[in-house]
């Protein structure tokens, strides 16, 4: 039903949103995340620019991911995730390299000995990588937590991005649940925090882009694994990047969210990803949850005019 | 790379993206392997093991680059008779005195050369004790210029030879069970490394100075160096050897140093008793009889103290050559620090630095520290070298009361890199201009005022003194503009005067061979000359990658003369001609000037017009004495050193000694870890035993440290700072799954690590990117600590230095804090007291506790023999 504030499928939103034709071209983010280093300047550029406080200080134990998930005060999330999986033609050189003590799980069935582990055989340890990924708001093309704003804060930009005007938004929180990422979320804390009780997200430096500049994540990216640009000339880069990797040998390499054709009508920040959606902790299906909407407000006005028409017959049937 | 150097990787990255294989060695997987296409683990500490195997793979196969390596290098030089290599005596080369532990290098030089010759400058005790290889950074060997030759490489004398038989054991099979590394990644490397280089191709080496940080750091470097000299990899582009400094500006804080024994340029600081003049301090650098540039070090130290003292310095008064300080033995940092515990040192001066949490030992930095007059911290934040008389584990422990501490110390707030101007220097030599973007707030203010205003204070209150030993300061040329509010002098200024000019004109000079020795010009640090050629900052230069050539010559400037590659004559053959299309660099064009010039993408690092075929006349040294192929102009015989006769305490060659804690012994040599090392043996300083010392299995694991991307070093710069402490916002110990099984850690609970210095505890981080190594036929595992923390900033923890002793390399008094011994025990260690005792208790086990002195040299005459270390002669004769 692609078409004029349609809900879902192949769109340019700026457009669906009422703006002119003379509207900037969608901006967005290509993140690939074969060439992310885990710097994290990223997740610093990103509280820096737009001032989201730090919040977090208790390290989780999960590899070198200390801030968990994207949240309020976390618009740009670095995950890092060690895998027993061979990396394409990469050679970690730990599974030829490690060393069998006897331990349970560590030896093959039939008990190689610790004499052979440490050579050239296979001493059990699966082969390594550890992937990392910046994770960000994927501004959809269909973005619920817009379609549920009651007051009118969250709005589609001029350049087909999704921000909160944080003097609008009444704290309701509607659009918490709308996300089919869960993304956005209102900021609980810390005390004395500016905007503690508003919805926030990722807001494509809204600011910076009205200024010409680049946002604040992708300008801090020292190896352009964070690449902002133009939707439609991003998607283009993202083919051939894929293309380049599957030659290499890098089979599981995908991309995700790219897709005009998927569940949010493709989102205006896409990744390549290496593994599974589900590995990096996305969802692999998203879909808008607003799509059945002009469904069920179908339903509900067939359902309505029945019942009117009830109440008229019985009316009708009491005259008689 | 990754971890520490983000902002660099991206250009690894983008050769990545072009074709170029990344191959990662390190004890640990990290950041950077998971991007590179080959990762290697290997046993810290046996880095000469692993690239030794490297080199004699590639001698014994015949793949080294033999044209270059025979008019380039020393490989066809012969070497005197009485040379011993450490093959013949079991890890020594001849010459070993085992009372001092230092060598006469009178065997190791080349044929022919009368020994007597050397004299004073080989006195390797001295040397030892003023890190004089550092002083010869830049220096290059004073060999003679023309040694006897043999180009065929065939005489068993000759460098090559020597060359290889040195190296003939370091096999595949003896790399594995020297580094626990398998011979399949072992010989995958070594495949790697020659088939990329040659006519067509050259390999990077690139370390980051965690690899200096060994008891036998300088011979690391050196072995890199030999591999590259071999595969024709220096002095052409995409070659080389690529030293990642670890800080903004580390390059340019050696160039105009903050060394003990050095002064801008690398010139020598004097020493007491040996360059009781100008003319003996400045032969010394010379070194008439050799050739290359050195030979205009008068040039270079005349215009340095120009100036210093201005109008004052004349030649009458050898240019005000007696205020130079001297130097009278070793006044590196660590001998400081433990002066100071001893009372010796009255005040400190810290810029920048957090020695507390950042240097080896913490707990000796500390007590230092706590017994001076004075000490003065400039530093952003109130730092843990400004607190540790009120908050470090020594006060915890009671072994500094705060009421009692009677150092007094001065918090001096300064400006970060965005609120003042001036240039930094990178590892490529380039000098890159920032300008002031805002004004520092408060009362900070940068480097550049304090120092100058202090001397200008301090000149004030001397005004009028009589006193002899009040002229250096009184008559300094202490004068520049002053910019702004507050008094800030005008860097420009300052980098104009280093640049140098003309005394009488002013004009800036546009090259060092512009500058006199009769007093007519002056300049600071004759390297940086031409940053201010044609009174233009040429480090300030930003001409866009897309608007020049590869070598973007115009983005900043790169000392000496904007010179991006070193060297680079040796980018063409003997004939002057590229070795190949693909890697023409700088060539001779005989179709240029009046009979050929020097021409190509670079500066040319020779003189422009001499041409390929030009031969030194009989008896010629200095510039003369270059030969048209003697690529290395700053070496006394124009060629790259395979073997070193000159220059180094440790020996002319690299060899695998075990780090100075070890659970292994030495599987090459009878002598165990570097003879030659610097050590101070004294109860502040317990060393963990190695073999063949008894009890080394009471610290059976091996740990190394290093940084996280997402602090800076001793953490003054990130860990006060919320966006950037919650990134890593607690100390962790990384282990492997299977030591964490061993020893019953569990993820994410608490672990110590034990040494005989301290006890330091930290969360578990179990992972798989530590993997235990089989070596010598046994399991042996490495723990990783991050050394990041302290008790200071917004996140706190203990600081992983403390677990260093110190024992330092010889050439350059580096410490050895990449690689030690320790133990490790679930939860968390004592505290107060107890933790006293907890280490006590170790010292006890392994036998280290009382006035304990090891041996240090374990073969030959004096073998075993218990050594108290090295305290420092006092060339007066004193104590």
């Amino acid at each position: 039903m692609a078409g004029k504030h349609s809900l879902f499928g192949p769109v340019d939103p700026a457009a669906d949103a009422g703006y002119g034709e003379d509207h900037p071209p969608r901006m967005g983010f290509f993140t690939d995340t074969s060439i992310c280093i885990g710097c994290k300047a990223c997740e610093v550029a990103c509280k820096e620019w737009n001032d989201v406080p730090a919040t977090h200080f208790d390290m989780l134990g999960s590899s070198y991911d200390n801030s968990l998930s994207l949240n309020a005060n976390q618009w740009r999330h670095v995950a890092f995730i060690e895998q027993a999986k061979p990396l394409g033609e990469q050679e970690s050189g730990l599974r030829r390299q490690a060393v069998d003590l006897g331990m349970p799980g560590m030896a093959p069935p039939d008990g190689a000995s610790a004499a052979h582990a440490g050579q050239d055989d296979d001493a059990g340890r699966p082969d390594f990588r550890w992937l990392m990924s910046s994770d960000v708001c994927k501004h959809c093309t269909h973005a619920a937590c817009l379609d549920v704003c009651p007051t009118g804060s969250l709005f589609r930009t001029e350049f087909g991005t999704v921000v909160v005007q944080d003097d609008i938004c009444n704290g309701c929180g509607y659009c918490v649940p709308a996300c089919p990422y869960g993304v956005i979320e209102r900021r609980k804390g810390p005390e004395g925090a500016k905007n503690v009780g508003i919805a926030q997200k990722c807001t494509l430096c809204y600011d910076r882009l009205g200024a010409g500049s680049t946002p604040a994540c992708a300008q801090a990216c020292p190896t352009q694994s964070i690449q902002f640009g133009d939707v439609d000339e991003l998607r283009e880069r993202a083919d051939a990047r894929l293309a380049q990797l599957h030659e290499a040998g890098t089979t599981d390499a995908r991309l995700y969210g790219h897709d005009p054709e998927d569940g949010v009508g493709g989102a205006g920040a896409f990744f390549l990803l290496l593994d599974e959606p589900e590995v990096y902790g996305l969802p692999p299906d998203p879909v808008v949850t607003t799509k059945d909407l002009p469904h069920m407000f179908n339903r509900a006005g067939v359902a309505a005019l029945t019942l009117l028409a009830g109440a008229a017959l019985s009316f009708l049937g009491r005259r008689r | 790379m990754a971890e520490a150097h983000p902002v660099g990787f991206q250009w690894v990255m983008e050769a990545k993206a072009r074709g170029a294989t990344v191959i990662h060695v390190d004890p640990r997987f990290t950041r950077t392997s998971a991007l590179a296409d080959t990762f290697v683990p290997l046993r810290v500490g046996t880095d000469i093991a692993f690239l030794g195997g490297v080199i004699n793979y590639v001698l014994q196969n015949g793949l080294d680059f033999r044209e270059y390596v025979v008019a380039y290098t020393n490989a066809a030089v012969i070497v005197s008779d009485d040379y011993q290599d450490t093959e013949d005596l079991d890890g020594l080369f001849s010459g070993f005195d085992p009372a001092t532990r230092t060598y006469d290098p009178a065997s190791w030089q080349y044929a022919g050369r009368d020994s007597a010759q050397d004299g004073d400058d080989q006195d390797h005790v001295v040397q030892r004790e003023t890190a004089s290889a550092l002083q010869h950074e830049t220096h290059g060997i004073g060999v003679e210029s023309d040694p006897p030759r043999d180009e065929t490489l065939q005489h068993p004398r000759c460098v090559y030879q020597i060359l290889k038989r040195h190296f003939a054991r370091y096999t595949p099979e003896l790399v594995s069970q020297t580094c626990g590394v398998s011979t399949e990644a072992f010989l995958e490397v070594a495949r790697a490394f020659t088939e990329n280089s040659g006519r067509d191709r050259t390999t990077a080496l690139v370390y980051s100075v965690g690899w200096t940080q060994h008891s036998v750091g300088v011979q690391y470097i050196r072995t890199g160096a030999i591999l590259q000299l071999l595969l024709g990899n220096m002095g052409r582009p995409g070659g080389g050897i690529m030293a990642l400094r670890g800080h903004a500006s580390i390059q340019g804080s050696t160039d105009i140093p903050t060394l003990f024994n050095l002064l801008p340029g690398y010139l020598p600081m004097p020493t007491a008793g040996v360059d009781d003049s100008l003319d003996d301090w400045l032969d010394g650098i010379s070194h008439p009889g050799s050739k290359g540039y050195w030979a205009n070090a008068r040039a270079y130290g005349v215009n340095l103290l120009k100036a210093y003292w201005g109008d004052a310095a004349t030649a009458e008064n050898d240019f005000c050559f007696d205020y130079l300080p001297r130097i009278t033995g070793d006044h590196g940092t660590y001998r400081t620090v433990l002066d100071m515990i001893d009372g010796k040192v009255k005040g400190y001066f810290l810029l920048g630095q957090n020695p507390a949490v950042g240097s080896a030992h913490g707990k000796a930095q500390r007590l230092g520290m706590a017994n001076l007059d004075f000490l003065v911290v400039r530093d952003l934040f109130e730092i843990e070298s400004a607190t540790f008389w009120k908050n470090s584990p020594e006060v915890e422990t009671g072994e500094i009361v705060p009421q009692e501490c009677r150092t007094e110390v001065f918090l001096m707030p300064a400006a970060s890199h965005v609120e003042k101007e001036g240039t930094f220097t990178q590892t490529q030599r380039m000098l890159q201009w920032r300008e002031k973007a805002v004004e520092p707030p408060g009362d900070c203010r940068s480097e550049l005022w304090f120092f100058y205003h202090l001397g200008r204070l301090i000149r004030e209150r001397l005004a009028g003194s009589t006193a002899e030993r009040d002229r250096p300061l009184l008559d300094l040329a202490w004068d520049y503009p002053m910019l702004g509010d507050t008094d800030d002098p005008d860097a420009e200024a300052v980098l104009m005067e280093i640049n140098g000019y003309d005394v009488a004109t002013r004009r800036p000079l546009s090259s060092f061979t512009e500058m006199k020795a009769d007093g007519s010009t002056l300049g600071g640090c004759w390297i940086y000359t031409g940053v201010f050629a044609d009174g233009v900052n040429q480090a300030a230069r930003r001409t866009p990658g897309s608007e020049q050539s590869y070598v973007a010559p115009e983005w900043g400037w790169a000392w000496p003369a904007n010179r991006r590659t070193l060297y680079n004559r040796a980018s063409a053959d003997p004939q002057g001609r590229p070795w190949s299309e693909r890697k023409a660099y700088v060539w001779w064009d005989a179709s240029r000037g009046a009979a050929g010039e020097w021409t190509g993408h670079d500066v040319p690092d020779f003189e422009v017009t001499k041409p390929p075929s030009y031969r030194a006349p009989a008896g010629s040294d200095g510039v003369e004495a270059i030969e048209g192929v003697d690529p290395f102009i700053m070496q006394g015989d124009g060629k790259g050193s395979l073997f070193v006769p000159k220059g180094l305490i440790d020996g002319p060659l690299p060899t695998h000694y075990e780090p100075v804690e070890s659970p292994f012994r030495n599987p090459i040599h009878g002598q165990q870890a570097n003879p030659t090392r610097k050590e101070y043996s004294r109860p502040a300083n317990r060393l963990n035993p190695s073999p063949p010392e008894p009890h080394a299995e009471v610290f059976p694991y091996v740990f190394t440290t290093s940084r996280l991307t997402e602090h800076h070093t001793a953490g003054g710069m990130s860990r006060y700072v919320g966006r950037l402490a919650e990134l890593q916002p607690e100390m962790f110990v990384e282990v492997s799954p299977e030591l964490a099984a061993e020893r019953g850690l569990q993820n994410g609970g608490w672990c110590h690590v034990v040494t005989a210095r301290a006890a330091v505890e930290g969360r578990v981080l179990v992972t798989d990117r530590l993997s235990p190594l089989r070596v010598e036929g046994r399991v042996i595992h490495q723990v990783w600590l991050p050394y990041h923390w302290g008790t200071g900033g917004m996140v706190t923890g203990d600081s992983a230095n403390d677990l260093f002793g110190i024992s330092l390399d010889p050439n350059v008094l580096i410490q050895e804090s990449k690689a030690g011994t320790c133990d490790v025990l679930p939860g968390r260690r004592p505290t107060g007291r107890d933790l006293l005792a907890f280490v006590e208790g170790y010292q006890r086990r392994s036998g280290v506790h009382d006035d304990h002195a090891r041996p240090i040299v374990t073969v030959g005459p004096g073998a075993q023999a218990p050594d108290d270390g090295d305290e420092t002669p006092d060339p007066a004769g004193g104590t």
